[in-house]
């Protein structure tokens, strides 16, 4: 038979962790909203830049830029995106796991090295081999701190111009897409070299250009880019929210099961204890009769 | 017209005006109703909104697209 006490003090400690697991949950589904707040301000701004963009690029070659070049592909460089902090399921697992995966096995033949943006990603990468931060100065860990344009647009700077002095042949971002706020989908894309959009319809408008087409072109090409990443840091930390919320509205469920348990036993065992004590003191009465 | 100022991270402006002006990187433009279709690249600079009551709204820049098409004006600013 348990100890009383003893269950007591789990249930008030399985009592006093459901609250933790309660309250982040809520904390969570608060930035949750302003993170997806964020993602719908920056919507407009993206489709916009895409539509200019694929206008342009409609009549125009985009293959040629600096930033579109195919190389072969000897250096890659794996942007991994995870969170600071843990406590929110497979989130950061699921992107890391992605990237050791892409490391053994695609790009098995080519000289890849690892970017962390977010702790977790940098706790694992720091002390290996595939580790580098070089040019990007402390924005890649604080990022998440003070998640701006101007921080990000910094990243994608950099990237870029890593990029166009021929260190990479390949740069890929590995993140979780937010979905909603259960689902988080992994996300393997390619930043660099630029995919050229396809098949999209030019519109028929006669535009006046100003300077010209090129020009704009190139000034788009590099903004698009960095609302890539600003956009895939957005999404990151939106799905960080709704895995964290998953997951402690999980463990607030789990909580609450084990005390109800707990309670049951302990039920039973101060019952137990109650029937012993009376049955002590039948059986005293009756010695005392006989 | 209508004018829309959009950044990444918020919406500046969005409303009718009578009257734009935009940082243009070869030169300022000054955009009234019923302008040709233009794409213009901005430099740093302010853009001048004019609204329909005339009282002028000033917005700095730190460069951009700016799409006049159909007496709508988007800028896309920095």
């Amino acid at each position: 038979m348990p100890n009383l006490k003893e269950i007591r003090t789990r249930i008030v400690s399985v009592n006093s962790t459901m609250q933790i697991t309660s309250a982040m949950k809520m904390v969570s589904a608060a930035k949750l909203k302003r993170a997806q707040d964020a993602i719908t301000r920056m919507r407009p701004y993206a489709q916009k830049l895409n539509e200019i963009l694929s206008n342009l690029s409609g009549s125009l070659d985009a293959s040629e830029g600096v930033y579109s070049q195919q190389r072969e592909v000897r250096n890659v460089l794996i942007v991994a995106i995870t969170s600071n902090r843990g406590l929110c399921g497979g989130f950061n697992n699921n992107v890391l796991k992605e990237v050791r995966n892409l490391v053994r096995t695609t790009y098995s033949g080519s000289n890849v090295k690892v970017l962390s943006l977010g702790k977790k990603a940098f706790d694992l990468y720091k002390k290996s081999p595939l580790h580098t931060a070089e040019g990007f100065g402390d924005n890649p860990y604080t990022i998440f701190d003070q998640l701006t344009f101007q921080n990000a647009s910094g990243i994608a700077a950099e990237l870029m111009k890593q990029y166009a002095d021929g260190k990479w042949d390949k740069v890929i971002l590995v993140y979780n897409r937010f979905k909603n706020a259960a689902v988080q989908v992994l996300q393997t894309e390619t930043f660099l070299p630029v995919v050229p959009p396809a098949g999209v319809q030019a519109s028929r408008v006669d535009y006046i250009y100003e300077p010209d087409k090129e020009q704009i072109l190139n000034e788009l090409i590099p903004r698009s880019l960095k609302i890539q990443v600003f956009k895939a840091l957005l999404d990151s930390l939106a799905a960080e929210h709704g895995a964290r919320m998953t997951a402690m509205h999980k463990a607030t469920d789990n909580a609450g099961e084990l005390v109800k348990e707990l309670k049951l036993t302990y039920n039973k065992a101060r019952q137990a204890a109650i029937t012993g004590e009376i049955l002590e003191i039948v059986a005293g009465a009756e010695a005392l009769k006989g | 017209m209508v004018v829309e100022i959009i950044t990444p991270e918020s919406t500046l402006f969005e409303g009718k005006a009578t009257y734009v002006y935009l940082p243009g990187s070869d030169g300022g433009l000054g955009i009234l109703n019923n302008h040709a279709p233009l794409i213009s690249s901005l430099k740093k600079g302010v853009v001048r909104v004019k609204d329909e009551g005339g009282k002028e709204h000033r917005f700095e820049v730190n460069g951009g697209t700016a799409e006049v098409l159909r007496n709508k004006v988007i800028i896309l600013a920095e």
